[in-house]
């Protein structure tokens, strides 16, 4: 678009030029062909999403506001972090998008960005993530204590039931499990770190 | 005798502990030989891919190597966990798709002496290895106490018929494998519509609310259909439906009880295994009840001769049931 016709627009009262760099950010740091250019906005995902209802924005909404370049408002939104992995959307929408994937990718610019302000599912996945490189296993013990005292202690009076439960009938280890070669893995993940799609 | 590699995931020792007992169980009865990947790791969950994306991938991606590297003559991975299914098939589908992310994995992997080029494994899930590897029959040959009576809904969850990059499953959404193993057992299967919607995944965790509302849902068709029991292939479905169910109940102020275990668990019961040594007990919303419904005795140990088929089609069984059953 030439520059006169964008100033044209913006001056008949469009707040924004069209800036397709945070759409085209968010689909190259998405796992696979993310296929985000090609949302049409029918709306298939939300209305399959089993938690849309307590969403601030619906999937298609999030995509919307992406072509818009609307970035805090999207990485303030709790949408990715309230979407369950559930595939319903991505199995539903003609256009193939990876919704599941572009959420997670959005999760991690958000806690980068550090501007979704409720500290309780980045902890989880942060805590989480901790034990496994620590480890190279999930440690559920580890984590549901934590991650109860840190941000549901008026929950802990009920749960003592259930951590009981799981205890006693064994299901639940008190002490995390190691992997033998961790030095391998930890250098794996060191050396991933350092690494993003880029292209 | 069917052979594969065995990824178990970190679950099978901790909460799904009566999966993997009931697995153990049944696998030789099955015929079927798992060789666990030594020193597999984590996959990461729903949670790591969240934070970090090629040390996601790489963590997932060293189990691929590590598999491939040990068992060059068998190349199938079986993963009894939904999400470590869909994880290590999504690894190996992304990187093939994405050639940019096979590179920059296999830069990590090269860090700690590994390598994996996409494709040299096929991950399959265990539903799908019994129902298609050992096949209706083969199991209908091995049940010596029929679970008839028992009414059980057939709970799939999510991560195993979507996003399903390979096509193993009959529908995305109303697949129908773990129905037909259950009836192979003798139970009495009822339509599920729900059989595969979300028990909530990690927001039992994090936004216990929804997940509640989502825990809810599933328990309450379940019972309106008239289950005595529910029956997964997940490890999250189960913890998040079995433990969190009385807290669901505190929250709304209802007072279901619908006990949810692993298929395993019910094919070794069939297969005439008592139910201690096929796991039951371990689950916090307790299944003794509902075992009660089923109405057979372990039969006598005689050949088992395989029934006739009709020489008409003929309505289902189920169809004919007399209502009010």
């Amino acid at each position: 678009m030439t520059s006169s016709a964008v100033t044209e627009q913006l001056g008949a009262g469009l707040r924004k030029h069209e800036d397709l760099t945070l759409l085209h950010e968010v689909s190259i740091a998405t796992a696979g062909v993310s296929h985000l250019e090609m949302c049409i906005q029918c709306g298939s995902c939300g209305g399959s999403c089993p938690s849309a209802a307590d969403m601030d924005h619906t999937p298609r909404m999030i995509f919307a506001m992406l072509r818009a370049g609307m970035r805090d408002d999207i990485l303030r939104s709790n949408t990715p972090w309230v979407c369950v992995s559930c595939y319903h959307c991505v199995v539903r929408c003609p256009q193939l998008v990876h919704i599941p994937d572009v959420m997670y990718t959005l999760k991690g610019m958000a806690i980068s960005a550090n501007l979704f302000k409720d500290s309780n599912a980045p902890d989880f996945a942060q805590s989480f993530v901790g034990f496994v490189e620590n480890f190279g296993r999930s440690f559920e013990f580890g984590l549901a204590s934590r991650h109860y005292l840190k941000h549901y202690p008026l929950r802990l009076p009920g749960m003592a039931n259930m951590g009981l439960g799981m205890l006693t009938s064994n299901r639940m280890n008190m002490l995390p499990k190691r992997i033998k070669n961790i030095e391998q893995l930890k250098l794996i993940l060191s050396k991933a770190k350092t690494l993003e799609l880029t292209s | 005798m069917n052979e594969y590699i065995l990824y178990p995931g970190c679950s099978m020792e901790g909460s799904a502990k009566a999966y993997n007992d009931s697995l153990n169980m049944i696998k030789g009865i099955l015929g079927i030989k798992l060789n666990e990947i030594d020193d597999w790791n984590c996959c990461g969950a729903t949670e790591y891919v969240g934070l970090n994306l090629i040390p996601a991938y790489s963590l997932i991606a060293r189990n691929l190597a590590l598999a491939a590297s040990q068992f060059p003559a068998n190349s199938t991975v079986v993963a009894p966990c939904s999400a470590c299914y869909l994880n290590l098939e999504k690894a190996d589908y992304y990187m093939a798709e994405r050639p940019s992310l096979g590179t920059k994995v296999n830069e990590a992997l090269d860090a700690g002496g590994l390598h994996y080029t996409p494709g040299s494994v096929q991950i399959r899930h265990l539903l799908d290895v019994i129902i298609n590897d050992v096949g209706l029959d083969a199991i209908k040959n091995k049940v010596k106490k029929p679970l008839s009576g028992l009414r059980v809904a057939p709970y799939l969850g999510c991560m195993v018929p979507r996003p399903d990059y390979q096509r193993r499953w009959s529908d995305f959404e109303q697949p129908t494998e773990l129905d037909d193993v259950l009836k192979a057992l003798g139970a009495d299967v009822i339509e599920f519509p729900l059989k595969t919607s979300c028990c909530g995944g990690h927001m039992t965790q994090i936004g216990p609310e929804t997940a509640y509302e989502l825990i809810r849902r599933l328990v309450s068709t379940a019972l309106e259909h008239k289950a005595h029991i529910m029956v997964t292939v997940c490890p999250m479905c189960q913890m998040n439906l079995d433990a969190y169910q009385s807290e669901a109940n505190r929250y709304f102020g209802t007072n279901y009880h619908m006990p949810i275990v692993f298929f395993t668990q019910l094919m070794a019961l069939a297969f005439g295994k008592n139910p201690s040594e096929s796991g039951f007990g371990m689950e916090l919303t307790s299944a003794k009840d509902a075992l009660a419904h089923i109405s057979s005795e372990v039969l006598p140990n005689t050949p088992n001769v395989q029934n006739k088929s009709e020489g008409l089609p003929m309505p289902s069984a189920r169809l004919r049931k007399k209502p009010g059953k």
